[in-house]
């Protein structure tokens, strides 16, 4: 059992060789079970994964974005229509955004939003019978950090959303070690998209290359690239 | 099975060197050269929306000329194949579309078309119920079967049979057959196809091991 872990698993195949008999099933979304034999069918291909005391789940690589209920992400509005934004997250279809959905906005006081504007949200409603739904504020009516961004600048990168994933897990250590060297200011859509923000173009544009080529690089690698970074940018 | 291995040409094939579509391969099968790339789930007109699943649409583009009819009934075969081993009832009202690029004929084209399709469906991480994987084989004047013929191999041979196969149980998925052939031939060449088809799920694993082994 412990030995197929980290093995490439991919579609159609029987996962109960893999796991032993005596492990039972929880559906995820990424598996089915058929027939009730405890048999899965392995949807997407992948590494196999094991997470301490008994949870194995199948960790998938892909650079389209599917839309998934509480994940925040950066949109960029496309259009109006009547009550809504139309917002473009880079999902097979354009999710709304309602007027109502931003910090103190009320009908009279309308959100001081535009066709064009970047904003960071989160999705309401998400399955794939729907279309999919954002908000700007969170439960208590309180913005918490969503809302338009980049108004004063920055620059919107898109990148494969298992950088994504990596770069937002606790272990990674790009976000800390660049923040050693260099003030910026960062904000990671699930879909991919993060948006980059420093007090100088050139400064914006390092520090995009070092989250782009960190996709392939330990940790170690990661530190030795960020130092190589800042070393260059003071002039060295 | 050593002989049926060494009867199909070398293949060969690179993931993910395209930028822009979702996921891409090109698959080499001896001379045989074809790239795919998959764009999806995305966005799909009205009119050729399907509210209980994805649309799968599928363009093959020839190495010189216009499409044709011969070019339509390619998409056709791949785009039915890929209906049974795609999951559309996970994007419903969504497109996926497949581009299929040939890049050099020698032979077994609709084989090295589907596997090269199949592989950028992995790269792209679209979800599937199985894999799907072809291969062809040519019967000649003399009733002998050759797999996975050339182009010379095909002109001078009596039929021509393409099988697909999933890699859960080994069963069908399609079948595209020309020519003249008795029910015991076919019998025979399915029999050589599904032994085959099982090196070509290892190579498709092999290959999408070694480009995971960069992550």
């Amino acid at each position: 059992m412990v030995d197929s872990v980290g093995k490439v698993v991919l579609p159609g195949e029987n996962l109960t060789d893999l796991l032993g008999s005596d492990s039972t099933f929880e559906s995820s979304a990424w598996s089915r079970n058929t027939t009730g034999d405890r048999f899965s069918d392995r949807v997407k291909t992948w590494f196999l994964k094991f997470k301490e005391p008994n949870i194995y789940w199948v960790d998938s690589f892909q650079k389209r974005y599917i839309p998934q209920r509480g994940d925040s992400v950066i949109g960029i509005i496309t259009t109006k229509a009547g009550d809504v934004f139309r917002v473009d997250v880079g999902a097979s279809e354009l999710a709304t955004l309602p007027y109502l959905a931003f910090e103190s906005a009320t009908k009279r006081n309308r959100p001081d939003v535009k066709v064009g504007d970047i904003v960071y949200c989160k999705f309401l409603v998400a399955n794939k019978d729907m279309e999919p739904e954002l908000v700007c504020i969170d439960g208590s009516g309180k913005s918490a950090g969503l809302g338009v961004i980049g108004r004063d600048g920055g620059m919107l990168l898109q990148v494969p959303i298992n950088l994504v994933q990596k770069v937002l897990s606790p272990e990674c250590v790009l976000f800390k070690t660049l923040g050693k060297n260099l003030k910026y200011e960062v904000a990671v859509g699930m879909n991919g998209r993060i948006w980059i923000k420093c007090h100088t173009v050139m400064e914006t544009i390092a520090v995009a290359n070092a989250i782009s080529v960190s996709q392939h690089m330990t940790n170690q690698d990661i530190q030795k690239m960020c130092s190589q970074m800042a070393d260059s940018l003071v002039g060295f | 099975m050593e002989s049926e291995i060494s009867k199909l040409r070398q293949l060969s094939s690179t993931l993910g060197d395209l930028s822009r579509p979702d996921g891409d391969a090109t698959v080499s099968q001896g001379d045989t050269c074809v790239t795919s790339a998959v764009y999806g789930p995305g966005e799909v007109k009205v009119t050729k929306e399907l509210l209980d699943k994805a649309t799968i649409d599928v363009v093959y583009k020839p190495k010189s000329g216009l499409p044709g009819c011969a070019e339509k009934l390619l998409e056709r075969t791949i785009r039915n194949s890929c209906e049974t081993v795609i999951l559309g009832n996970l994007h419903p009202r969504s497109s996926i579309s497949i581009t299929v690029q040939e890049i050099q004929n020698r032979g077994s084209l609709l084989s090295c078309c589907i596997n090269s399709t199949c592989m950028a469906l992995l790269d792209s991480g679209v979800s599937m119920r199985y894999l799907m994987a072809a291969v062809s084989c040519a019967i000649n004047d003399n009733g002998g079967i050759i797999m996975d013929p050339n182009t010379l191999q095909e002109q001078s041979s009596v039929a021509v049979l393409t099988f697909v196969f999933e890699n859960c149980n080994y069963g069908v998925i399609t079948v595209s057959a020309k020519g003249c052939y008795t029910l015991d031939q076919f019998q025979q060449c399915l029999s050589k196809c599904r032994d085959a088809s099982k090196y070509v799920f290892q190579f498709f694993k092999d290959s999408i091991s070694k480009k995971l082994s960069k992550q």
